[in-house]
């Protein structure tokens, strides 16, 4: 459905020169540095996925999106979306994607959401009948019948924000984009906006793709992530894999009921790899890279030498990941 | 798709209609307009019955029907272009299954109907009480007239899209815009009759599109211009509607490469 092959985005951004001197060399010859905001991006998305692009800011993620929707023409690479080339059929194109900017508002400042998903079903063309079913629909399941009928300059950012939703989606598109959706939202409404997200991914089987900097999303919604790190892709796989790789791994802490000494635990446990810290005489740290097969080996290992009080686990959470990531970028950087 | 621009030039006049000061104070606006003009060139007359091939009373029609022609064509499309392109708002145009450029046009028109029927027409209706004024009598000077102005629209439109779209490359470029303005204002005759040019100035602006956009009209309704050099006009205005589009899709297509999205 979506195949991008080795797409390349580069900028000219005009260098000013310092002082009074400088502007007006400016003037006459400029300097420029050209930039490469996508440098190779390759990935290719099923029907029916759902999936999230995250990065730091300036990574490339709008720019690739904004590639993606035809807004901007690559400097090289393909991209193939649902059958078109986005940036030279644009205008068939578009019509089978949806897109929600959470920074700029593609409903009518000042129109009802009514009035704007008026204009915007006859902007598409779509079929009278079908398409006030859906929009009903819509309205109920983002539940905004009760101010479509308002300015949108007196909605809230919540409310409008629901609204943008049900605008890109007015033409029932395969395709949805959302460029940080829930940046600045309440948690009821982030939640209320990603239910419909998922309800919509499994009843009408709509490919999603997502940016977003909340971790929160990516958990609530997406199986698969990309990374992408100064205009490359460094990662591209399921959450898990992503845990695995720059996840800190997991964390069992034991409470013995005798005092028990780090060496007595390497005993038991032989030479499996982890990492052993002591918490107090009776409590002992246990670090793991991965939770798969380790985790419960080490857990029956320890249970069965020594009298175990209490356990606790705790798993790196995305978030840890996705702050490692960003840190860590030289070092990131060197793993591709 | 002429629903769709049925449908823009509809929202158009649901914006406009939000604002009811701006309603209120566009046609009194309009009427000082008219009014200076005509008072002004009461005194430029001075009981002369006749400048510049015009007299009086036909110098009076000339002012109040190339303001309420200016109402019609008349937009700042070129001023919202550069504003979508500075803050970035093209984006949500781009993904849009329509072509930008006929989108402002119908846009244009719808605020350029507004302003006919909103401030125009109540504007000459008011000024009329007041001053001499007289309307054409026979149906055919309405139809040329009614005629030319809507391709006066079209070119003036054009120009304003040419100098819109230059936001694309140049990012910033309020300076032409005022400059294109008042240019458009001063050789179309709204300020100043051509006729009242010198001789080499009008033999340049005869290679220029301007007069077409509010010169050409207003002589009509005035009954300046007979049925033969109607015609002509006409033709000429649809000459420069083909010309100007030349360079519009050129640019165009130059800007939708060249495009850079401010601000993320």
């Amino acid at each position: 459905m979506i195949e991008v092959k080795s797409l390349v985005k580069e900028f000219r951004i005009h260098q000013t020169r310092p002082g009074l001197g400088g502007a007006i060399r400016d003037l006459f010859r400029r300097e420029y540095k050209t930039v490469k905001a996508v440098d190779h991006v390759t990935f290719s998305v099923e029907e029916g996925e759902m999936f999230a692009l995250i990065g730091e800011n300036g990574a490339g993620k709008s720019t690739t999106i904004k590639m993606m929707t035809g807004i901007l023409t690559p400097t090289g690479g393909e991209i193939i979306i649902n059958g078109y080339v986005p940036y030279q059929e644009r205008e068939k194109y578009v019509r089978s994607i949806g897109v929600v900017f959470g920074q700029r508002s593609q409903l009518w400042w000042d129109l009802s959401p009514l009035e704007s998903f008026r204009l915007l079903k006859s902007i598409y063309k779509v079929e009278e009948a079908a398409a006030n079913a859906w929009l009903d629909r819509l309205i109920e399941e983002l539940d905004i019948g009760s101010f479509v009928n308002q300015p949108v300059r007196k909605l809230s950012l919540g409310q409008r924000m629901r609204c943008e939703v049900a605008a890109a989606l007015i033409h029932k598109p395969k395709l949805l984009f959302l460029d940080e959706p829930t940046v600045g939202l309440d948690v009821l409404v982030k939640q209320k906006i990603r239910d419909f997200l998922r309800n919509l991914n499994e009843t009408e089987k709509t490919t999603i793709l997502l940016t977003t900097h909340d971790v929160t999303d990516i958990e609530a919604l997406c199986k698969r992530v990309l990374v992408m790190d100064k205009g490359k892709l460094i990662f591209d796989g399921k959450l898990a894999e992503l845990k695995e790789k720059w996840g800190s791994g997991t964390e069992i802490l034991f409470q013995f009921r005798a005092r028990t000494t780090p060496d007595q635990l390497r005993a038991a446990l032989g030479d499996l790899p982890c990492e052993l810290i002591r918490e107090n005489e009776y409590a002992i740290r246990v670090k793991i890279q991965r939770s798969q097969e380790m985790l419960p080996y080490v857990l029956s290992t320890v249970m069965s030498t020594f009298e175990v009080s209490d356990v606790k686990m705790s798993e790196a959470s995305t978030e840890d990941i996705v702050r490692n990531i960003y840190s860590t970028d030289s070092e990131v950087a060197a793993h591709e | 798709m002429s629903k769709l621009y049925a449908e823009l030039i509809r929202i158009r006049f649901l914006t406009m209609l939000a604002y009811r000061v701006n309603y209120y104070s566009g046609i009194i606006i309009y009427n000082i307009n008219i009014g200076a003009y005509y008072f002004l060139w009461g005194a430029i007359y001075g009981g002369q019955p006749q400048l510049g091939g015009l007299s009086p009373e036909q110098m009076t029609a000339y002012v109040a029907i190339s303001w309420m022609s200016r109402a019609f064509y008349f937009n700042n499309i070129d001023q919202e272009i550069a504003q979508d392109v500075r803050e970035g708002k093209v984006a949500i145009e781009m993904i849009r299954p329509y072509n930008y450029l006929s989108v402002k046009a119908a846009q244009a028109l719808g605020e350029g109907m507004f302003r006919l029927f909103f401030f125009a027409i109540p504007g000459i209706l008011l000024v009329s009480l007041f001053i001499p004024f007289h309307f054409p009598t026979s149906l055919q000077t309405w139809g040329l007239y009614l005629t030319s102005l809507l391709l006066a629209f079209v070119i003036n439109t054009e120009i304003n899209l040419l100098t819109g779209v230059l936001t694309f490359f140049l990012f910033r470029n309020e300076g032409i815009m005022w400059a294109k303005r008042v240019m458009v204002d001063l050789l179309s005759g709204v300020t100043l009759p051509i006729s009242f040019f010198p001789g080499w100035a009008q033999a340049l602006l005869a290679f220029l599109p301007f007069q077409a956009i509010n010169y050409y009209p207003s002589m009509i309704f005035a009954g300046a211009a007979g049925a033969d050099k109607a015609a002509q006009v006409l033709l000429l205005q649809a000459l420069w509607i083909f010309v100007l589009l030349v360079p519009i899709a050129l640019l165009w297509r130059q800007a939708k490469q060249k495009l850079v999205v401010q601000g993320g």
